[in-house]
Protein backbone atom coordinates (compact mmCIF):
# COMPACT_ATOMS: atom_id res chain seq x y z
CA UNK A 1 0.00 0.00 0.00
CA UNK A 2 2.46 2.40 1.05
CA UNK A 3 5.17 1.89 -1.51
CA UNK A 4 6.60 4.63 -3.19
CA UNK A 5 6.48 5.00 -6.91
CA UNK A 6 9.32 7.10 -8.78
CA UNK A 7 6.74 10.56 -10.00
CA UNK A 8 5.11 10.37 -13.38
CA UNK A 9 6.69 12.98 -15.36
CA UNK A 10 3.95 15.41 -17.06
CA UNK A 11 3.11 15.63 -20.65
CA UNK A 12 2.12 18.35 -22.37
CA UNK A 13 -1.58 19.85 -22.23
CA UNK A 14 -3.46 20.43 -24.72
CA UNK A 15 -6.75 22.65 -25.70
CA UNK A 16 -9.34 20.49 -28.02
CA UNK A 17 -11.51 22.44 -30.58
CA UNK A 18 -14.03 20.23 -32.26
CA UNK A 19 -16.43 21.49 -35.09
CA UNK A 20 -19.63 19.74 -34.99
CA UNK A 21 -20.65 19.92 -38.18
CA UNK A 22 -19.95 21.66 -41.64
CA UNK A 23 -21.19 25.46 -41.43
CA UNK A 24 -19.97 25.52 -37.60
CA UNK A 25 -17.25 26.96 -35.67
CA UNK A 26 -14.70 24.58 -34.01
CA UNK A 27 -15.31 25.29 -30.25
CA UNK A 28 -13.57 24.37 -27.20
CA UNK A 29 -13.98 21.04 -25.79
CA UNK A 30 -11.88 20.35 -23.10
CA UNK A 31 -7.96 19.53 -22.43
CA UNK A 32 -6.14 16.25 -23.08
CA UNK A 33 -2.21 15.46 -22.33
CA UNK A 34 -0.28 13.88 -25.80
CA UNK A 35 3.51 14.28 -26.30
CA UNK A 36 3.10 15.53 -29.87
CA UNK A 37 0.63 16.74 -31.96
CA UNK A 38 -0.08 13.59 -33.94
CA UNK A 39 -0.91 11.48 -30.31
CA UNK A 40 -2.92 14.72 -29.58
CA UNK A 41 -5.45 14.76 -32.66
CA UNK A 42 -5.56 10.51 -31.77
CA UNK A 43 -6.29 10.77 -28.28
CA UNK A 44 -9.07 13.72 -29.09
CA UNK A 45 -10.45 11.59 -32.15
CA UNK A 46 -10.66 8.40 -29.21
CA UNK A 47 -11.61 11.40 -26.26
CA UNK A 48 -14.09 13.70 -27.93
CA UNK A 49 -15.65 12.01 -31.06
CA UNK A 50 -16.92 8.43 -29.90
CA UNK A 51 -20.49 9.29 -30.94
CA UNK A 52 -20.18 11.54 -33.69
CA UNK A 53 -19.80 14.61 -32.31
CA UNK A 54 -17.46 16.20 -34.74
CA UNK A 55 -15.74 16.54 -38.63
CA UNK A 56 -13.00 18.68 -37.57
CA UNK A 57 -10.74 18.56 -34.75
CA UNK A 58 -8.15 21.61 -33.89
CA UNK A 59 -5.44 20.97 -30.95
CA UNK A 60 -3.25 23.69 -29.38
CA UNK A 61 -1.05 23.45 -26.67
CA UNK A 62 -2.38 24.76 -23.62
CA UNK A 63 0.94 27.23 -22.98
CA UNK A 64 0.43 28.99 -26.52
CA UNK A 65 -2.79 30.33 -25.61
CA UNK A 66 -2.90 33.66 -24.32
CA UNK A 67 -6.27 34.34 -21.88
CA UNK A 68 -7.05 37.64 -20.74
CA UNK A 69 -6.84 38.30 -17.12
CA UNK A 70 -10.01 37.86 -15.16
CA UNK A 71 -9.14 40.38 -12.78
CA UNK A 72 -9.44 43.04 -15.65
CA UNK A 73 -12.66 42.26 -16.33
CA UNK A 74 -14.33 45.07 -15.15
CA UNK A 75 -11.99 47.74 -17.09
CA UNK A 76 -12.00 45.34 -20.51
CA UNK A 77 -16.19 44.74 -21.10
CA UNK A 78 -17.61 47.07 -18.65
CA UNK A 79 -16.82 50.08 -21.23
CA UNK A 80 -19.09 47.95 -23.95
CA UNK A 81 -22.03 47.96 -21.51
CA UNK A 82 -22.21 52.00 -21.28
CA UNK A 83 -22.09 52.64 -25.37
CA UNK A 84 -26.18 51.92 -25.74
CA UNK A 85 -25.66 53.83 -28.89
CA UNK A 86 -23.85 51.01 -30.58
CA UNK A 87 -26.66 48.62 -30.50
CA UNK A 88 -29.77 49.78 -33.00
CA UNK A 89 -32.44 49.71 -30.25
CA UNK A 90 -30.56 53.35 -29.50
CA UNK A 91 -32.55 54.82 -32.53
CA UNK A 92 -35.24 55.94 -32.90
CA UNK A 93 -37.51 54.98 -36.26
CA UNK A 94 -40.88 56.06 -36.46
CA UNK A 95 -42.94 52.68 -37.27
CA UNK A 96 -44.20 53.75 -40.41
CA UNK A 97 -41.32 53.69 -41.87
CA UNK A 98 -41.27 49.53 -41.55
CA UNK A 99 -38.92 47.13 -40.36
CA UNK A 100 -34.77 48.77 -40.78
CA UNK B 1 -21.17 9.51 -4.00
CA UNK B 2 -18.03 9.06 -5.99
CA UNK B 3 -16.93 11.38 -3.71
CA UNK B 4 -17.54 9.78 -0.10
CA UNK B 5 -14.72 11.13 1.92
CA UNK B 6 -15.79 14.69 1.03
CA UNK B 7 -16.59 14.08 4.81
CA UNK B 8 -13.63 13.89 6.01
CA UNK B 9 -12.60 17.92 4.79
CA UNK B 10 -10.31 19.63 6.78
CA UNK B 11 -12.09 22.33 8.45
CA UNK B 12 -11.09 25.75 6.45
CA UNK B 13 -9.46 28.46 7.27
CA UNK B 14 -10.69 31.88 7.27
CA UNK B 15 -7.70 33.76 6.79
CA UNK B 16 -8.83 35.80 3.20
CA UNK B 17 -9.88 38.84 2.94
CA UNK B 18 -13.50 39.07 3.70
CA UNK B 19 -14.55 41.56 1.11
CA UNK B 20 -13.32 39.04 -2.10
CA UNK B 21 -14.97 36.24 0.02
CA UNK B 22 -18.25 38.24 0.25
CA UNK B 23 -18.13 39.10 -3.39
CA UNK B 24 -17.18 35.31 -4.41
CA UNK B 25 -20.64 34.52 -2.36
CA UNK B 26 -22.68 37.11 -3.86
CA UNK B 27 -21.59 35.57 -7.38
CA UNK B 28 -23.02 31.86 -6.17
CA UNK B 29 -26.21 33.01 -4.71
CA UNK B 30 -26.44 34.78 -7.93
CA UNK B 31 -25.93 31.00 -9.99
CA UNK B 32 -23.13 32.65 -11.31
CA UNK B 33 -20.42 29.97 -12.53
CA UNK B 34 -17.12 30.27 -10.87
CA UNK B 35 -14.33 29.73 -14.27
CA UNK B 36 -10.44 28.56 -13.52
CA UNK B 37 -8.99 31.75 -13.45
CA UNK B 38 -11.61 33.63 -11.19
CA UNK B 39 -10.61 34.46 -7.51
CA UNK B 40 -12.03 31.56 -5.08
CA UNK B 41 -11.53 30.83 -1.15
CA UNK B 42 -8.52 28.12 -0.88
CA UNK B 43 -11.09 25.84 0.53
CA UNK B 44 -13.30 26.18 -2.18
CA UNK B 45 -10.39 24.94 -5.09
CA UNK B 46 -9.16 22.13 -2.35
CA UNK B 47 -13.11 21.27 -1.68
CA UNK B 48 -13.15 20.95 -5.51
CA UNK B 49 -9.76 19.44 -6.15
CA UNK B 50 -10.54 16.79 -3.43
CA UNK B 51 -14.01 15.49 -4.58
CA UNK B 52 -13.08 16.28 -8.50
CA UNK B 53 -10.08 14.24 -7.92
CA UNK B 54 -12.16 11.43 -6.51
CA UNK B 55 -14.58 11.20 -8.60
CA UNK B 56 -11.78 10.81 -11.60
CA UNK B 57 -10.51 7.86 -9.76
CA UNK B 58 -13.50 6.10 -9.35
CA UNK B 59 -13.99 6.13 -13.13
CA UNK B 60 -10.47 4.93 -13.28
CA UNK B 61 -10.94 2.55 -10.68
CA UNK B 62 -14.33 1.59 -12.08
CA UNK B 63 -13.04 0.04 -15.28
CA UNK B 64 -11.65 -2.66 -13.23
CA UNK B 65 -14.58 -4.84 -11.95
CA UNK B 66 -16.03 -4.37 -15.24
CA UNK B 67 -13.35 -5.02 -17.55
CA UNK B 68 -12.65 -8.21 -15.71
CA UNK B 69 -15.86 -9.48 -17.73
CA UNK B 70 -15.37 -7.94 -21.45
CA UNK B 71 -13.47 -11.39 -22.55
CA UNK B 72 -16.18 -13.65 -20.97
CA UNK B 73 -18.93 -11.66 -22.17
CA UNK B 74 -22.06 -14.10 -23.49
CA UNK B 75 -22.14 -12.68 -27.07
CA UNK B 76 -20.25 -10.43 -29.63
CA UNK B 77 -23.16 -7.95 -28.70
CA UNK B 78 -22.94 -7.38 -24.88
CA UNK B 79 -19.00 -7.39 -25.34
CA UNK B 80 -18.65 -4.78 -27.67
CA UNK B 81 -21.36 -2.99 -25.45
CA UNK B 82 -19.51 -3.79 -22.40
CA UNK B 83 -16.18 -2.34 -23.86
CA UNK B 84 -17.93 0.43 -25.25
CA UNK B 85 -18.80 1.09 -21.55
CA UNK B 86 -15.19 0.78 -19.99
CA UNK B 87 -14.11 2.85 -22.45
CA UNK B 88 -16.34 5.04 -21.70
CA UNK B 89 -15.68 5.11 -17.91
CA UNK B 90 -12.30 5.83 -18.91
CA UNK B 91 -12.97 8.64 -21.00
CA UNK B 92 -15.42 10.41 -17.91
CA UNK B 93 -12.23 9.59 -15.68
CA UNK B 94 -10.11 11.98 -18.09
CA UNK B 95 -12.57 14.77 -18.45
CA UNK B 96 -12.27 15.16 -14.91
CA UNK B 97 -8.70 14.46 -14.24
CA UNK B 98 -8.46 17.86 -16.94
CA UNK B 99 -11.35 19.42 -14.74
CA UNK B 100 -9.18 19.28 -11.89
CA UNK B 101 -6.19 20.61 -13.56
CA UNK B 102 -8.34 23.83 -14.02
CA UNK B 103 -7.64 24.46 -10.40
CA UNK B 104 -3.75 23.87 -10.70
CA UNK B 105 -3.63 20.10 -9.28
CA UNK B 106 -1.51 17.88 -12.01
CA UNK B 107 -3.03 15.14 -13.21
CA UNK B 108 0.41 12.69 -13.01
CA UNK B 109 0.09 13.67 -9.79
CA UNK B 110 -3.20 13.13 -8.59
CA UNK B 111 -2.89 9.15 -10.63
CA UNK B 112 0.75 8.74 -8.27
CA UNK B 113 -1.77 9.76 -5.35
CA UNK B 114 -4.29 6.83 -6.55
CA UNK B 115 -1.29 4.77 -6.73
CA UNK B 116 0.36 4.64 -3.64
CA UNK B 117 -2.76 4.48 -1.90
CA UNK B 118 -3.00 7.87 -0.43
CA UNK B 119 -6.39 8.89 -2.27
CA UNK B 120 -9.86 7.83 -1.67
CA UNK B 121 -12.46 6.41 -4.52
CA UNK B 122 -15.86 5.31 -4.46
CA UNK B 123 -16.41 2.36 -1.80
CA UNK B 124 -18.44 0.78 -4.62
CA UNK B 125 -15.70 -0.60 -6.80
CA UNK B 126 -13.93 -2.75 -4.09
CA UNK B 127 -16.78 -5.50 -4.58
CA UNK B 128 -15.99 -8.42 -6.75
CA UNK B 129 -17.88 -9.31 -9.73
CA UNK B 130 -18.41 -12.54 -9.51
CA UNK B 131 -20.89 -13.72 -12.37
CA UNK B 132 -22.21 -12.18 -15.42
CA UNK B 133 -25.09 -10.87 -13.68
CA UNK B 134 -22.89 -8.41 -11.94
CA UNK B 135 -22.31 -6.69 -14.94
CA UNK B 136 -26.04 -6.13 -15.33
CA UNK B 137 -26.40 -5.42 -11.60
CA UNK B 138 -23.58 -2.32 -11.74
CA UNK B 139 -25.09 -0.98 -14.86
CA UNK B 140 -28.55 -0.90 -13.27
CA UNK B 141 -27.86 -0.22 -9.88
CA UNK B 142 -24.17 1.31 -9.84
CA UNK B 143 -24.39 3.55 -13.01
CA UNK B 144 -28.32 4.06 -11.72
CA UNK B 145 -26.90 5.56 -8.60
CA UNK B 146 -24.14 7.53 -10.33
CA UNK B 147 -26.60 9.59 -12.67
CA UNK B 148 -28.71 10.48 -9.66
CA UNK B 149 -25.63 12.12 -7.86
CA UNK B 150 -24.45 13.61 -11.42
CA UNK B 151 -27.20 15.42 -12.43
CA UNK B 152 -27.23 17.89 -10.14
CA UNK B 153 -23.66 17.96 -10.44
CA UNK B 154 -24.16 19.73 -13.86
CA UNK B 155 -25.42 22.78 -12.07
CA UNK B 156 -22.15 22.60 -10.15
CA UNK B 157 -21.10 26.12 -9.33
CA UNK B 158 -17.60 25.44 -10.65
CA UNK B 159 -17.47 25.62 -14.33
CA UNK B 160 -15.13 23.21 -16.06
CA UNK B 161 -16.77 20.44 -13.14
CA UNK B 162 -19.62 21.29 -14.25
CA UNK B 163 -19.49 21.11 -18.03
CA UNK B 164 -17.10 18.06 -17.67
CA UNK B 165 -20.51 16.46 -15.71
CA UNK B 166 -22.72 17.53 -18.87
CA UNK B 167 -20.36 15.34 -20.87
CA UNK B 168 -20.84 12.54 -18.24
CA UNK B 169 -24.37 12.79 -18.37
CA UNK B 170 -25.05 12.58 -21.76
CA UNK B 171 -23.16 9.06 -21.95
CA UNK B 172 -23.95 7.69 -18.97
CA UNK B 173 -27.18 6.74 -19.93
CA UNK B 174 -26.95 4.03 -21.90
CA UNK B 175 -24.55 2.63 -19.07
CA UNK B 176 -27.29 1.80 -17.06
CA UNK B 177 -29.84 1.03 -19.84
CA UNK B 178 -27.37 -1.76 -21.18
CA UNK B 179 -27.17 -2.70 -17.50
CA UNK B 180 -31.18 -3.23 -16.67
CA UNK B 181 -31.30 -4.93 -20.50
CA UNK B 182 -29.08 -7.25 -19.19
CA UNK B 183 -30.63 -8.12 -15.74
CA UNK B 184 -34.41 -8.30 -17.55
CA UNK B 185 -32.80 -10.91 -20.04
CA UNK B 186 -31.72 -12.96 -16.64
CA UNK B 187 -34.95 -11.90 -14.95
CA UNK B 188 -37.26 -13.87 -18.43
CA UNK B 189 -34.29 -16.36 -18.82
CA UNK B 190 -34.36 -19.91 -16.97
CA UNK B 191 -35.06 -20.65 -13.09
CA UNK B 192 -30.99 -20.65 -13.19
CA UNK B 193 -30.69 -17.25 -14.81
CA UNK B 194 -33.29 -15.75 -12.57
CA UNK B 195 -31.42 -16.81 -9.73
CA UNK B 196 -28.21 -15.38 -10.74
CA UNK B 197 -29.96 -12.32 -11.70
CA UNK B 198 -31.43 -11.94 -8.07
CA UNK B 199 -28.15 -13.07 -6.13
CA UNK B 200 -26.25 -10.08 -8.05
CA UNK B 201 -29.06 -7.41 -6.99
CA UNK B 202 -28.51 -9.37 -3.54
CA UNK B 203 -24.84 -8.16 -3.62
CA UNK B 204 -24.98 -4.93 -4.88
CA UNK B 205 -28.24 -3.38 -3.14
CA UNK B 206 -26.60 -2.39 0.04
CA UNK B 207 -23.18 -1.25 -1.23
CA UNK B 208 -25.38 0.85 -4.33
CA UNK B 209 -27.09 2.77 -1.64
CA UNK B 210 -23.91 3.46 0.41
CA UNK B 211 -22.60 5.10 -2.67
CA UNK B 212 -24.18 8.28 -1.34
CA UNK B 213 -22.04 8.72 1.51
CA UNK B 214 -23.38 8.31 5.07
CA UNK B 215 -26.55 10.25 6.14
CA UNK B 216 -26.88 13.51 6.81
CA UNK B 217 -27.03 13.49 10.05
CA UNK B 218 -23.06 12.35 10.16
CA UNK B 219 -21.97 14.43 6.88
CA UNK B 220 -20.74 17.42 8.69
CA UNK B 221 -19.43 19.34 5.48
CA UNK B 222 -22.02 19.09 3.24
CA UNK B 223 -23.25 22.58 4.62
CA UNK B 224 -20.25 24.41 2.84
CA UNK B 225 -20.51 22.30 -0.21
CA UNK B 226 -24.08 23.26 0.03
CA UNK B 227 -23.39 27.10 0.49
CA UNK B 228 -20.84 26.91 -2.44
CA UNK B 229 -23.14 25.14 -4.60
CA UNK B 230 -21.29 22.15 -5.35
CA UNK B 231 -23.46 20.29 -3.89
CA UNK B 232 -26.96 20.46 -4.44
CA UNK B 233 -29.15 17.86 -2.39
CA UNK B 234 -27.88 15.84 0.27
CA UNK B 235 -26.89 12.20 0.68
CA UNK B 236 -29.90 11.22 2.03
CA UNK B 237 -31.97 13.25 -0.68
CA UNK B 238 -30.15 11.77 -3.23
CA UNK B 239 -30.58 8.60 -1.65
CA UNK B 240 -34.18 8.58 -1.56
CA UNK B 241 -34.47 9.97 -4.92
CA UNK B 242 -32.39 6.66 -6.43
CA UNK B 243 -34.80 4.06 -3.95
CA UNK B 244 -37.53 5.50 -5.49
CA UNK B 245 -36.73 5.36 -8.55
CA UNK B 246 -35.19 1.55 -8.50
CA UNK B 247 -38.43 -0.05 -6.56
CA UNK B 248 -41.09 -0.32 -9.27
CA UNK B 249 -37.56 -1.14 -11.69
CA UNK B 250 -36.83 -4.18 -9.52
CA UNK B 251 -40.58 -4.88 -9.65
CA UNK B 252 -40.92 -4.94 -13.23
CA UNK B 253 -38.24 -7.43 -13.06
CA UNK B 254 -39.95 -9.68 -10.65
CA UNK B 255 -36.54 -9.64 -8.81
CA UNK B 256 -36.71 -8.83 -4.68
CA UNK B 257 -34.64 -5.89 -2.74
CA UNK B 258 -32.95 -8.13 0.06
CA UNK B 259 -34.48 -5.96 2.61
CA UNK B 260 -36.88 -7.20 5.02
CA UNK B 261 -38.11 -3.58 6.34
CA UNK B 262 -38.65 -1.96 2.56
CA UNK B 263 -42.10 -0.44 2.52
CA UNK B 264 -43.88 2.44 0.90
CA UNK B 265 -44.83 5.20 3.25
CA UNK B 266 -48.60 5.74 2.41
CA UNK B 267 -48.51 10.12 3.09
CA UNK B 268 -45.12 10.44 0.93
CA UNK B 269 -44.89 7.48 -1.39
CA UNK B 270 -41.25 7.42 -0.98
CA UNK B 271 -40.04 3.73 -0.23
CA UNK B 272 -38.40 3.60 3.21
CA UNK B 273 -35.44 1.21 3.32
CA UNK B 274 -34.18 -0.69 6.49
CA UNK B 275 -30.90 0.63 8.37
CA UNK B 276 -28.18 0.59 6.31
CA UNK B 277 -24.70 -1.31 8.05
CA UNK B 278 -22.39 1.75 7.97
CA UNK B 279 -19.42 -0.17 9.69
CA UNK B 280 -19.10 -1.68 6.31
CA UNK B 281 -19.15 1.34 4.88
CA UNK B 282 -16.60 2.60 6.75
CA UNK B 283 -14.47 -0.54 6.78
CA UNK B 284 -14.40 -0.52 2.88
CA UNK B 285 -13.40 3.35 2.61
CA UNK B 286 -10.58 2.58 4.92
CA UNK B 287 -9.09 -0.10 2.29
CA UNK B 288 -10.26 -3.18 3.98
CA UNK B 289 -13.04 -3.33 1.87
CA UNK B 290 -12.54 -7.12 -0.37
CA UNK B 291 -11.11 -6.05 -3.20
CA UNK B 292 -8.98 -2.51 -2.01
CA UNK B 293 -5.55 -4.31 -2.34
CA UNK B 294 -6.66 -5.88 -5.65
CA UNK B 295 -7.65 -2.89 -7.73
CA UNK B 296 -4.58 -1.02 -6.24
CA UNK B 297 -2.20 -3.75 -7.65
CA UNK B 298 -4.02 -3.93 -10.93
CA UNK B 299 -4.09 -0.11 -11.22
CA UNK B 300 -0.32 0.10 -10.51
CA UNK B 301 0.36 -2.90 -12.61
CA UNK B 302 -1.32 -1.26 -15.86
CA UNK B 303 0.49 1.85 -14.83
CA UNK B 304 3.87 0.36 -14.91
CA UNK B 305 3.62 -2.17 -17.88
CA UNK B 306 2.46 1.34 -19.60
CA UNK B 307 5.81 3.27 -18.36
CA UNK B 308 7.66 1.64 -22.05
CA UNK B 309 4.92 3.63 -24.09
CA UNK B 310 4.99 6.92 -22.12
CA UNK B 311 8.66 7.12 -22.44
CA UNK B 312 8.74 6.16 -26.52
CA UNK B 313 6.26 8.85 -27.15
CA UNK B 314 8.23 11.05 -25.04
CA UNK B 315 11.89 9.84 -26.95
CA UNK B 316 9.96 10.42 -30.27
CA UNK B 317 8.73 13.59 -29.86
CA UNK B 318 12.06 14.46 -28.35
CA UNK B 319 13.50 13.77 -31.27
CA UNK B 320 11.36 15.05 -33.40
CA UNK B 321 11.38 18.55 -31.95
CA UNK B 322 15.35 18.60 -32.01
CA UNK B 323 15.06 17.73 -36.11
CA UNK B 324 12.61 20.36 -35.95
CA UNK B 325 15.32 22.64 -34.83
CA UNK B 326 18.12 21.75 -36.59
Amino acid sequence: MNKTLKATPPVQLWEVFIRSRSGLAHKHVGSLHAEDAELALQAARNLFTRRGEGLSIWVVPSHLIVASDPSEKGMLFEPALSKAYRHPTFYNVPEEVGHM
Amino acid sequence: MYTQALNDLPTPHNLEDAEKMANFQTRIDSEDRIEANDWMPEAYRRTLVRQISQHAHSEIIGQLPEGAWITRAPSLRRKAALLAKVQDECGHGLYLYAAAETLNASREALMDQLMEGKAKYSSIFNYPTMTWADIGAIGWLVDGAAIMNQIPLCRCSYGPYARAMIRVCKEESFHQRQGFEIMMTLAKGSARQKAMAQDALNRWWWPSLMMFGPPDTDSQHSDQSTRWKIKRFSNDELRQKFVDATVPQAQFLGLTLPDPDLRQDEVTGNWMYGEIDWEEFKQVIAGNGPCNQDRLASRRKAHEEGAWVREAAAAYAARQASRHAA
